[in-house]
């Protein structure tokens, strides 16, 4: 008997004890009700104070201040080569108007090998949800969010979320992503506090997250 | 120290050396306390919280009550998403089926996240052995494989290394695993991490196999879920070309909805955050956008008998969070290593007997007598496994296999030496004395005489109320745990 076959039946002599009914029917899944949701504006706010929270940047811009902010995020960080401009990856689909001028862009693919991300100075994004409650960012890693490795190699993440794109809370947030794609959830910079608790930013994942949420 | 659980002495004894580390001791509490009190903050943040725990506990137990029917679900998503599935009944089969797929990509190392699944059956030595190296990128996990050390708690493995020790370990052996570290390191946690960015990200560029385990695995879409904090899980689960991931087949979700319950309660419980920094899910292949090989090992290694088990089934829905680990006056005293199993603390105590069957080791007999049935564990636990219960149950069970083996006396009296040991020295913190000493004289309440003189355990109201008439269980002594530890011990090391 195969290992699939001989797990399967010893686990099937193990629940002897639960009747033959339809899976799903037998162990009630009561869910928290539904909080009475804040109005737009407040989930916004709190969205942005929870992402701070994580020493993650974040700030509130419009439409037409946005291309600014980005090319603020970008100011004062020096290039890994040394001279010349940032190197700066960009993910299909970002909009085009938000990349500063004075950057060297790297298109990202599926054909930019690792070790060429890993030259990058930064990486421009959007992104698929914002979570009020964690202050988290979801990337489905659909258009303007590039490949899972783009937004994790470079020390720089810049991202921008749209307003209506903030949820309330996770249960919010799930309803609406799809199991399909990859996932990834960012809540603040990577962190470590494997060194006597003391929380260090930056292990593997980009050290800095700048996040830019932007509304009409 | 050999890197193995194998051969630790029984609880009492290794607990008493840990005692008198008293670094271990200083460090621990610290840990502890810290997170305990962040997990405080946050959880007191949900309103609904015990409503989420009873969701998280019904989602579980749904799975549990029909794991058969979730696994072979699970295993048309996951090979209709483009993953190979492959079952393991035990540690050598899953061992065997990794260290065969490493070969066949014709790799002498692998990249591997943080996991207590690929712990359990020893994975790295299974590896090793194949001439294929197994590198650990959790920064702890680095720090414990470096240091040829064993891991002391789930969520912060090295919380016994100080950074002076954590520098000298990275100075000393780094080199030797790849790249080494920086001659001007310093002890500044901020430079050592920086240090591991740096020796690691030249690992992950050219590993080309990564090995992982999965906190949840959903049934209904054949999606796997890490969640993580430092961004090495990240690397591992999309720069290689081949993803393998051990999953113990009690990590299945019926719906990708499920996992919003999971996901407010894992968090909280766990580090005390409202989110950790980073969750990634990956459902089976994606096109031009990470491993484009995707294999995915169903461990069994005993969890099938704990499901067999009424009482103990609920152990498997542990999500691994630690939260009973840091309420645990036992285990504050004492660190994870006395508990000779990756899994420590509570959920230690009851899972590893139940793991590994009871009645054959002594070291394994005494974990369930690693506890003063405060109850503390279940009162955090995201998933409310009633872990006193279990403990309970498990204790008899214990005596029962020895009374089978004629052996009732000297069993009883390990049992016994275990039990007030564990009293005594959890009597030494203020909470705990509180419940111990609660619990002793409710014990000598509702005790009654056994044949031979003890006292013995009858119904107990409560927690302990799965307790049978008809297994006698021996209770705490009742003179002083001072009186107790002065007289007997020494006489055990
Ligand atoms: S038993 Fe409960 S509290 Fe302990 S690690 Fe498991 S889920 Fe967390």
């Amino acid at each position: 008997m195969s290992a699939r076959e001989v797990i399967l039946q010893k686990a099937r002599r193990a629940l002897a004890d639960v009747p033959d009914v339809e899976p799903v029917l037998d162990v009630p899944v009561v869910r928290p009700a539904q909080q009475d949701t804040l109005p737009h504006e407040q989930v916004v706010e709190l969205f942005a104070e929870r992402v701070a929270d994580y020493r993650a940047v974040v700030e509130r811009t419009t439409a037409a201040a946005a291309a600014q902010r980005v090319a603020g995020a970008l100011a004062g960080r020096t290039p890994q080569a040394g001279s010349g401009p940032l190197r700066i990856l960009v993910p299909p689909g970002f909009p085009a108007a938000l990349v500063p001028g004075d950057v060297e862009v790297v298109p990202d693919g599926p054909d930019v090998a690792v070790s060429e991300l890993d030259r990058c100075d930064g990486v421009l994004s959007t992104a698929a949800v914002g979570i009020a409650e964690t202050g988290t960012i979801v990337l489905d890693h659909g258009e303007g969010q590039g490949r899972r490795a783009a937004t994790l190699v470079p020390d720089l993440h810049v991202c921008v979320v749209r307003g209506d794109q903030v949820v309330p809370d996770v249960p919010a947030a799930v309803a609406v992503l799809d199991p399909r794609c990859p996932l990834t959830w960012i809540s603040g910079p990577s962190a470590t506090s494997d060194i006597e608790l003391d929380r260090v930013e930056g292990v593997h994942g980009p050290r800095t997250l700048h996040v830019l949420i932007v509304e009409r | 120290m050999s890197g193995t659980f194998l051969g630790t002495p029984a609880f009492p004894t290794a607990a008493r050396a840990a005692l008198e580390d008293s670094q271990l001791r200083r460090n621990l509490a610290h840990a502890t306390g810290t997170i305990r009190g962040k997990r405080a903050g946050v959880v007191g943040e949900v309103d609904e919280w015990e409503q989420l725990r009873l969701a998280g506990a019904a989602i579980k137990d749904r799975v549990l009550r029909h794991l058969p029917d979730y696994l072979e679900q699970l295993e048309r998503s996951l090979t209709a998403a483009g993953a190979t599935v492959h079952w393991a009944r035990d540690a050598a089969e899953a061992n065997a089926i990794v260290v065969g797929l490493a070969k066949a990509h014709g790799t002498d190392e692998v990249v591997k996240v943080k996991s207590m699944a690929t712990q359990e059956i020893d994975l790295n030595s299974a590896l090793e052995n194949a001439g294929i190296h197994a590198w650990e990128t959790d920064l702890a996990e680095l720090i414990v494989q470096l240091g040829d050390d064993l891991p002391s708690h789930i969520l912060v493995p090295a919380i016994h290394r100080n950074r002076a020790e954590i520098r000298e370990i990275f100075l000393r052996e780094m080199g030797s695993a790849g790249r080494a570290a920086p001659a001007d390191l310093t002890d500044d946690p901020r430079r050592l991490a920086a240090a591991a960015r740096e020796h690691l990200r030249e690992k992950f560029l050219r590993a080309r196999v990564a090995v992982s385990g999965a906190n949840f695995a959903v049934a209904e879409t054949g999606t796997l879920t890490v969640v993580e904090s430092e961004g090495n899980g990240r690397m591992c689960l999309t720069l290689p070309e081949v993803l393998i991931s051990v999953v113990g087949i009690e990590k299945v979700l019926p719906t990708f909805a499920d996992l919003d319950v999971m996901l407010q309660l894992l968090p909280r419980s766990s580090t005390g955050e409202r989110m950790n920094p980073y969750t990634s899910t990956w459902t089976g292949v994606t096109p031009g956008d990470g491993p484009q090989e995707v294999h995915v090992v169903l461990l069994d290694n005993g969890r099938t008998d704990v499901l067999a088990d009424r009482t103990g089934r609920q152990a498997l829905r542990c999500i691994r969070c630690s939260a009973c680990l840091n309420v645990c006056p036992v285990y504050e005293r004492t660190g994870g290593h006395a508990y000779g199993s990756v899994y420590p603390g509570p959920i230690g105590a009851i899972l590893t007997p139940q793991l590994r069957g009871v009645g054959t080791d002594p070291q394994t007999d005494s974990l369930p007598y690693a506890s003063s049935l405060c109850g503390a564990c279940f009162e955090v636990c995201p998933v409310r496994i009633d872990i006193p219960e279990v403990l309970v149950h498990l204790r008899s069970e214990v005596v029962d296999a020895h009374r089978e083996h004629r052996r009732v006396p000297s069993v009883q009296d390990m049992a016994m030496k275990a039990a007030s040991w564990t009293l005594s020295s959890a009597a030494r913190t203020g909470a705990a004395e509180r419940a111990a000493g609660l619990g002793g004289r409710l014990a000598a309440k509702l005790g009654r005489p056994a044949p031979g003189g003890r006292t013995v355990l009858g119904a107990v109201p409560g927690p302990a109320s799965a307790w049978s008439d008809s297994r006698d269980v021996p209770v705490p002594a009742e003179e002083s745990f001072r009186a107790w530890w002065e007289r007997t011990g020494r006489d055990e090391a």
